[in-house]
């Protein structure tokens, strides 16, 4: 299986768009080193018992090295938010597209650029690549450092506050057919900053791809940063992400990831609370369709005293979709005063829906309260019967309820406008739209 | 019986009783006042010998003997109550259950004989007529789920029961409606003999309106800064703590 | 305070003895021939036996399984005796005959074999190392129909009832450890209740491990015939002895039509010593099977082991069927347990109840494992799990890995929970009122267990508190 890769890696290597620092070469050689020794993850792998792999691995996906695509603004600008007011890198197919990007005015103490650019302009950022992700185990990581090519950097400088979110957009077209992207980020929070960062995977048309990306976050002393995720990859697409956070004393993350895109998706969020005082927000919400296969797999690693996590998963499931969470906390014996929650609600839309869900608990402190809760199930029908009785057709009832399920994660969204879009995006799926958004959210409708 | 000479204590890294002295005799019952940090529930866990706090200096003496050397179940046996502001629940346990073992291991402590479940649940009975509780409280698990009247009703009841000879209230009056308030306080009074002695921990008067302190001491930044009679409570309450502790004349 | 939380941990196992009985006991080794001579000893059919070598080839390709969050040396198999029964026992015609030294041992741990002074209400089968010493109450039993007799002896009077169920619900090539024990059982129980019949008595088990250097295999089976009831009682203690000692069990229950079957253990083997040299490592495979209207329980109390690995598990093949599992698992010193349950709804309107507690003590791990998986025609099946953990002192681990599996939509699936420390304020407000910090622990851990152990019949529960206190006595100052 992974040959074709190995093969695929002495082409990329020797082009010459692939020129790199000696420090991103070395990641490159030692991830495409590991890649051949794991290969690809099987469901005997526990961490991939409920995800098989076997389609991404038995394509043979073109490394997409040259820019390519016909993408234009008008295209994606249902996918910007803000496509005036915000930061933007755009990468098409995975090669950075400045003629769609809008980073001209970036406040002091704010870098915002793509990886390869960044390769000759910030060798000191560039050095930190490789340090949080464990590439020696897990071969999807792996296999993003041997293809590094492109991506971005984000850097907040200590003290700043940024008000306006930076969105990294990563479209794909129909030129990108059976090609790969392995798009690189790196976003480094100095001490006491405060920024929104959005990461979009959005498509346009429907071709058959494979993104595989990498994030690594850092989160400094007494700073704050909202990470969102947002995937609509084409439902053809294979989507697998990984985001890494490692965080220092008094931080503060706040990680959202919202998924109704590709056929197969696997979207990875571990934060390591590495200072004390810190605490840590992970949710998400993923919506599948048809013979969609989305995972999450999540991990809180807790390795100072008085830190908190908080989790909230959603996943609505219809047709024959398969969703999988799996989610961990992981408490170290120094983490004393750990206060954890993590809460994981299904909603299986269909007869032939189905969720695999793991949340799971490895305490090794004694002074800690952690808890997790996991409901699957359908709608209430108690508050099903109530809606019925107050005049609201069965149809539009379970729309409703099926929204007010959603839009309750949504709600934990800062960004207006983010919120707003994915509200939207939401009561558009389940057909409420002629309804005022803001007089249904927030319900909670999965039966006791 | 109780005396009190010099004592200082910390809660983790923080002095917060500093150089405190009290006498209290048998017979009687003692106000013991202050604003919110000045070390009330710290004198009271201390007395009752939480290990949570150090004793760093001074000493104790309760019936002759050093009551700091004790440990809190042997305080408890020889006498020492204390009515906890915030009662602890224990899921699972049953009231019945958990005031028979107490009972049961007090009196042994005093050489009597334990009694069985059914003495008990005469002797219950009248306990509970005492604090006008309902007897299905005995089968629901320690403070599980009480509400605060309930709790602090439950506490009463223990003390009735356990019929300490040294009571300490700490702001057994805290969260508790005027009809609670004249229960419990109707308990504590019912309660008073010649050879115990109360000590009333509180922020407020209110309690001491049905609790008539023989003494009334006014705690501030961890020490007894004046003490009197009953009706310091009461100047107390029109003129507010600064007038004591000199926080608002001294700035 | 942890600390001095740890100064309490420091009872004596109190089982611990050995019993000083002429063996015969096997050569260690395990081939094809010791299967032929295991069998050969007890007199078996012969399709017994092509079972057990059936088994055994399958074992020799198989892999001993290393998902568990336990660790532990490698098993030398081929070091093990796989049979040893005291030579006193033969074939005995009453209770009487018995070997006055084993009658003792049992004595001495509060099972009275002899008729004047056993135990009402219960009837008890005693398995000593790897055979049946007697089984009381088989008169009273066999009045209404009942039979529990050892395997070894329903192999003899009744193969066609063996032959049918054994291996229905625990297949030979199940798992490692299940495979084995299929090769090489010894001994274990046999029940069987016709239909419409409600057991008179609860039934018991008692295992004993005397013998050094020996595995355990006993295999235990229990039939329920459409609408009938059992309620089943299993107890185990083992020797200290500073080296493991391997006892790998099946239990295989098959509730018919409308049967219930309650199924309780005391699991109290030698856990080691307080450096965690020696123990039994207890890997045990239990399931049971439902048919329609049938219900399964399983409540255990898991203190001893050095290593427990076991998931009691509720195959819910009829409609209307009910699993439950109530667990509670104390580890302590360097004890290592690794269980839960797994429940697999198949047919309609089925309902699954789980609750587990978990106490970690010393620097014991302890890891619940629960599958709950509905299957596409388990229409309207419902699961509720809840699981907590305490945590005493600092040096232990509670670790929870639910694994839930639906696969359609009208089922509702709820799992909940926790893991706390034993609270220092409700430690104090006992000592407050008089109690010592044992009766404080003892007290606070009951109740955090209490809806397992109201589960437990009457003479259990209160073993099981008791074994409980012991174990963790020590644990808290």
């Amino acid at each position: 299986m992974t040959t074709g890769y190995q093969e695929s890696f002495a082409r990329f290597s020797a082009h010459q768009a692939a020129a790199a620092p000696a420090h991103v070469s070395e990641l490159r050689r030692k991830g495409i080193e590991r890649f051949a020794a794991l290969g690809f993850p099987t469901t005997r792998n526990e961490d991939w018992h409920f995800t098989s792999v076997s389609p991404i691995a038995e394509h043979d996906f073109t490394m997409l090295v040259e820019a390519s695509g016909d993408v234009r603004k008008t295209h994606i600008e249902q996918y910007l938010f803000c496509p005036n007011d915000w930061y933007a890198l755009v990468f098409v197919n995975g090669r950075f597209a400045p003629e769609l990007s809008t980073i001209a005015e970036l406040p002091a103490g704010v870098t915002v650029m793509p990886l390869a650019k960044a390769y000759v302009d910030a060798p000191e950022l560039v050095s930190r690549i490789g340090t949080q992700v464990d590439a020696e185990t897990q071969a999807f990581s792996a296999l993003n450092s041997a293809f590094m090519l492109d991506g971005s950097v984000v850097h907040i400088e200590k003290d700043v506050e940024l008000t306006r979110p930076i969105h990294l957009v990563y479209v794909t077209d129909p030129h990108a057919a059976k090609g790969m992207t392995h798009p690189r980020n790196l976003i480094v929070s100095d001490a006491n900053s405060r920024a929104t960062v959005i990461e979009s995977y959005v498509s346009v048309g429907s071709a058959t791809y494979f993104t595989n990306a990498v994030t690594e976050v850092s989160v400094a002393q007494g700073a704050t940063l909202h990470h969102y995720k947002i995937q609509r990859e084409s439902a053809r697409a294979f989507h697998v992400g990984t985001i890494q956070v490692e965080q220092a004393r008094d931080s503060h993350y706040f990680s959202f990831s919202f998924a109704t895109g590709a056929q197969l998706s696997r979207t990875n969020v571990y934060t390591l609370l590495a200072g004390e005082g810190c605490g840590a927000t992970l949710n998400g919400l993923y919506m599948l369709d048809d013979a969609q296969h989305g995972d999450h797999q999540t991990l809180i690693v807790h390795r100072e005293p008085n830190c908190y996590s908080r989790e909230l998963y959603k996943g609505v499931l219809d047709a024959q979709s398969h969703g999988v969470f799996n989610g961990k906390v992981y408490v170290h014996p120094e983490a004393q005063k750990t206060d954890g929650k993590q809460t994981n609600k299904v909603l299986l839309l269909s007869e032939r829906a189905q969720i695999d869900a793991k949340p799971q608990l490895e305490i090794f402190a004694d002074d800690v309260k952690c808890t997790h809760g996991a409901t699957v199930g359908q709608l209430d029908q108690v508050s099903l019967f109530y809606m019925k009785s107050r005049g609201v057709g069965n149809e539009l009832a379970r729309r409703l309820l099926t929204y007010a399920f959603a839009a309750d994660v949504i709600e934990t969204l800062e960004q207006p406008s983010v919120r707003d879009e994915l509200e939207a995006i939401t009561l558009a799926r389940f057909n409420v739209a002629e309804l005022p958004a803001g007089e249904l959210a927030g319900a909670e409708t999965v039966g006791a | 019986m109780l005396k009190i000479d010099n004592l200082r204590a910390n809660a983790g890294d923080k002095e917060i009783l500093k150089g405190l002295s009290l006498n209290v005799n048998a017979g009687e019952v003692h106000a013991v006042m202050g604003p919110n940090g000045s070390g009330k529930s710290t004198l009271a866990q201390v007395l009752a010998g939480n290990p949570a706090y150090e004793v760093t200096s001074g000493s104790v003496t309760y019936n002759g003997q050093d009551l700091l050397e004790l440990d809190a179940e042997v305080r408890a046996q020889q006498g020492v109550f204390l009515a906890f502001q915030y009662p602890v629940e224990i899921p699972g346990v049953s009231n019945a259950y958990f005031l028979r073992m107490a009972y049961n291991e007090i009196r042994k402590a005093r050489g009597e004989e334990e009694v069985d479940p059914m003495e008990f649940a005469d002797l219950m009975d009248e306990k509970l007529n005492f604090v006008e509780m309902d007897s299905a409280m005995l089968t629901r698990s320690v403070n599980t789920g009480f509400s605060g009247g309930e709790k602090k009703r439950n506490e009463i009841l223990q003390m009735a029961l356990l019929e300490p000879k040294l009571a300490i209230l700490d702001e057994t009056d805290s969260g508790l409606d005027i009809d609670a308030l004249r229960i419990v306080a109707d308990g504590v009074n019912k309660l008073k003999r010649p050879d115990n002695a109360t000590i009333v921990v509180t922020h407020y008067q209110r309690l001491l309106n049905y609790i008539v302190p023989d003494f009334v001491h006014v705690l501030a930044n961890g020490r007894i800064v004046k003490s009197g009679g009953k009706e310091l409570a009461l100047e107390l309450e029109a003129k507010g703590y600064d007038w004591v502790t000199g926080a608002g004349a001294a700035a | 305070m942890s600390s001095s939380i740890d100064q309490l941990i420091s009872k004596d196992y109190e089982h611990g003895f050995i019993t000083d009985v002429e063996t015969d006991t096997i050569p260690p080794g395990l081939d094809e021939d010791v299967i032929r001579v295991i069998s050969g000893k007890k007199n078996e059919p012969a399709f017994m036996l092509e079972w057990r070598l059936k088994a055994y080839r399958r074992w020799l390709s198989m892999k001993e399984p290393r998902w568990p969050n336990v660790k532990y040396a490698p098993i030398d198999y081929q070091a093990l005796s796989y049979y040893s029964a005291p030579k006193s026992v033969k074939q005995l015609q009453s209770l009487d005959e018995v070997d006055p030294e084993l009658i003792r041992t049992y004595e001495k741990l509060g099972i009275p074999l002899l008729e004047q002074k056993r135990l009402s209400g219960v009837a008890v089968d005693a398995i000593f190392d790897s055979v049946s010493v007697g089984t009381t109450m088989r008169e009273e039993l066999s009045k209404v129909g009942v039979i529990f007799c050892s395997l070894g002896e329903a192999l003899r009077e009744h193969p066609e009832l063996v032959e049918k169920y054994l291996g229905s619900v625990v297949p030979y090539s199940d798992n490692f450890f299940a495979a084995l024990n299929s090769a090489v059982f010894s001994d274990g129980s046999f029940v069987y209740i016709p239909k419409g019949v409600r057991c008179p008595m609860d039934l018991s088990t008692y295992f004993r491990i005397n013998a050094a250097d020996t595995g355990q295999f006993e295999r235990t089976l229990i039939v329920a015939d459409e609408g009938s009831y059992v309620s089943y009682l299993e107890g185990c203690t083992a020797p200290k002895r500073s080296t493991n000692q391997l006892h790998a069990a099946v239990v295989e229950l098959v509730a018919l039509k409308g049967a219930t079957i309650k199924y309780s253990t005391v699991q109290n083997w030698y856990a080691g010593d307080a450096e965690g040299v020696g123990g039994i490592y207890n890997f045990v495979t239990k399931r049971g099977k439902a048919a329609e209207n049938a219900k399964i329980s399983w409540t255990q109390v898991e203190t001893g082991s050095a290593i427990t690995w076991k998931y009691p598990s509720v195959i819910l093949q009829g409609d209307n069927s009910v699993g439950e599992f109530y667990s509670v698992a104390v580890v302590n010193n360097h004890q290592q347990a690794d269980t839960g349950t797994k429940m697999i709804h198949i047919g309609r309107n089925t309902k699954s109840n789980i609750v587990s507690k978990g106490i970690s003590a010393g620097q014991g791990q302890n890891s619940y494992r629960g599958q709950v998986k509905v299957l596409a025609k388990a229409e309207n099946a419902r699961n509720y799990t809840q699981c907590d953990s305490m945590l005493v002192g600092n040096r232990c681990g509670a670790h929870t890995f639910p694994y839930i599996e639906v696969g359609n939509n009208t089922a509702t699936v709820e799992h909940e929970a926790s893991t706390s420390k034993i609270g220092e304020d409700q430690i104090f407000y006992l000592k407050q009122r008089g109690l010592s910090a044992e009766q404080a622990v003892s007290m606070i851990v009951s109740g955090f267990c209490k809806e397992v152990f109201k589960e437990l019949p009457m003479e259990f529960a209160l073993e099981a508190q008791q074994l409980l206190g012991i174990t963790l006595e020590g644990s808290v100052g």
